[in-house]
């Protein structure tokens, strides 16, 4: 991938965040969101660029991006499918809704659809326990899933 | 009972300014700024408010550890990463009153002289970052925020700064590196942020529900919130329940309100056909209670403490008889070793360790020796590490183990009669 400026409306962005914390430092959390909306993910050299913007070592960017689970650092999917499975969410059935997703998109937990479409991941609660089983698709939650919401979910992302 | 926080939660469009406004929102802000900062701490203190993010440290004495004479910036920090299974109050109070919270927010910065307050929120939270970050908008329009705040002389920024994915940045010297654009690995104290916190300067960190109880108590006045609840725990408390029962959700109680009284009449017990079994009181590090002390206890900090448990977060977990107490430990213990940041070896290894020995139990190849070797682990990952996530776990493994020791056993022996049904 090449990454070797922002955008001018990135830039901006990144100009107006720097005036929010006294070191240049403090920005990188936010400048990484918004390196991947500008990108796709943070690839090695999106890494060096934000770097290279906010004065820090490339290490440095690295040891944060692979700290915080929801960094893309691969192509993203089109549908990001995270399925809840802590405890609330055991309790009141997801694993029903994983195992329907598997043999829905015939992918395992971790995995991408060979069209690219789909990822389905496990992830930790997602503070939806009242509305156990729950589920989020890229930035949007699905709360008290069953098998036929999730039929009716996908139907409706292939559209 | 009179709400604090929920008041307007079944309002349409009670994310709004306008809303807010309309139920007389930011009166006590109005009020605040026409107080001495010592008296706004005064008047916390005397209320009796403590931090609802789950540790309860009375608030306004946080708020006096703060020195106004080192020449540095005072800062406030808004832990919004609720992240702790079964805990789902904070992500209602974004969503559905965020101005509630940012009155409390400019009032506590006023009170510890802040002029940047940051509010730290879970990355995975879409709706409430949008609202909130349209609420601050809003407040920076109507000059609830930002350069001399109704003509009061007073500055202060309020900024939103979203989180990337990690439940150990709710603990709040992980929450500061985060913000200073750091992994989030939590600080050894002394110092302790009131001293030494964000940007190495004074800073005091306060959970969202702790923040958005302020505009009532400078409102109202301590006294009046006081009425509220018990003697030593005063106020009102979000629980949010979760688990098979009739009316999940949140609920905002008086504190002292008998447990079973509220898993009866306002969650209407369980649902058709379910048993229950034990409540883990406050979040899922909490010290888990059987069915038998559910009907004993009441809704506050020293009656549940009188149970061996902790009020916690507030996020209430029923769980059913048709449950296995090993498959319930094992995801928890997942979930841990999962969120361990890894910097101490007894927290990076003992989560992991824990959640193996669990992980082979609940497949029938246990040792013989596993349950003794569970109570082992967890005791001497506790209490030797920087912060309280390996306690976290070994809390829970310590009061399952100790109160449904016989379904350990089974599992042991290999005849779970729940895991052969349910799982």
């Amino acid at each position: 991938m090449k990454a070797e400026r922002f955008s001018e409306a990135s830039e901006r962005e990144i100009v107006e965040l720097l005036t929010r914390y006294p070191t240049k430092q403090a920005a990188l959390l936010p400048v990484l969101w918004v390196a991947e909306r500008e990108f796709g993910y943070i690839a090695p050299e999106v890494m060096e660029l934000v770097a290279k913007r906010l004065d820090v070592s490339p290490a440095h960017v690295y040891g944060v991006v692979t700290f915080y689970t929801m960094y893309q650092k691969e192509p993203p999917a089109q549908f990001h499918i995270q399925v809840c499975q802590t405890l609330p969410c055991a309790m009141m059935g997801c694993d029903k809704i994983i195992e329907h997703l598997k043999n829905k998109l015939g992918i395992k937990a971790g995995e991408k659809t060979k069209d690219g479409r789909f990822k389905l991941s496990t992830v930790e609660c997602l503070a939806s326990c009242g509305t156990a089983p729950a589920m989020r698709v890229n930035e949007t939650y699905y709360e008290n899933l069953t098998e036929a919401e999730v039929d009716r979910l996908i139907e409706g992302f292939n559209k | 009972m009179e709400r604090v926080l929920t008041k307007n939660f079944e309002l349409p469009e009670s994310h709004t300014l306008q809303v807010y406004e309309k139920t007389g929102g930011y009166a006590a802000l109005k009020k605040a700024l026409g107080m001495q900062p010592n008296q706004i701490i005064d008047e916390v203190k005397n209320a009796g408010l403590r931090g609802r993010g789950g540790a309860g440290f009375p608030a306004g004495m946080k708020w006096s550890f703060v020195p106004q004479n080192t020449g540095k910036p005072v800062y406030l920090a808004v832990n919004a990463d609720e992240g702790e299974p079964g805990t789902f109050k904070d992500r209602a109070i974004l969503e559905k009153d965020p101005h509630r919270m940012i009155e409390g927010v400019m009032i506590a910065s006023y009170a510890i002289k802040a002029k940047t307050a940051y509010i730290y929120i879970r990355g995975e939270f879409d709706l409430s970052y949008h609202r909130l970050e349209a609420a601050v908008k809003e407040a920076y329009a109507k000059g609830y925020a930002g350069k001399n705040i109704l003509g009061s002389g007073y500055d202060c920024d309020l900024y939103v700064h979203r989180g990337a994915g990690a439940y150990i940045c709710g603990e709040e010297t992980a929450l500061l590196n985060s913000l200073e654009g750091n992994r989030g690995y939590p600080r050894i104290k002394p110092p302790f942020p009131a001293v030494e916190g964000l940007f190495k300067s004074p800073t005091v960190v306060n959970n969202v529900e702790t923040l958005a109880a302020v505009p009532y108590i400078i409102e109202n006045g301590a006294a009046a919130y006081k009425k509220i609840g018990t003697e030593k725990s005063p106020g009102t408390k979000l629980f949010s329940v979760s688990g098979p029962v009739m009316r999940p959700g949140i609920y905002e109680v008086e504190m002292g309100y008998p447990m079973r009284k509220f898993l009866h009449e306002d969650v209407g017990w369980m649902r058709p056909g379910k048993i229950l079994k034990a409540v883990v009181p406050g979040g899922s590090s909490m010290p888990v209670l059987t069915a038998q002390e559910v009907e004993e206890v009441n809704l506050d900090y020293e009656s549940i403490a009188s149970k061996g448990s902790l009020l916690g977060s507030g996020g209430m977990i029923v769980i059913d008889d048709s449950v296995c107490m090993v498959w319930a430990l094992e995801n928890l213990a997942h979930f841990y070793s999962h969120e361990s940041c890894g910097q101490c070896s007894p927290c990076r290894e003992g989560t992991g360790w824990s959640y193996k020995v669990l992980r082979r139990m609940l497949h029938g190849e246990s040792k013989k020796e596993d349950i003794e070797l569970l109570l082992d682990i967890g005791q001497k990952m506790a209490g030797k590490t920087i912060c309280v996530l390996a306690d976290s776990l070994s809390m829970p493994i310590a009061s399952y183990i100790g109160k449904f020791r016989d379904e350990f056993e089974a599992h042991v022996r290999g005849d779970c009669q729940r895991c052969r049904k349910v799982h």
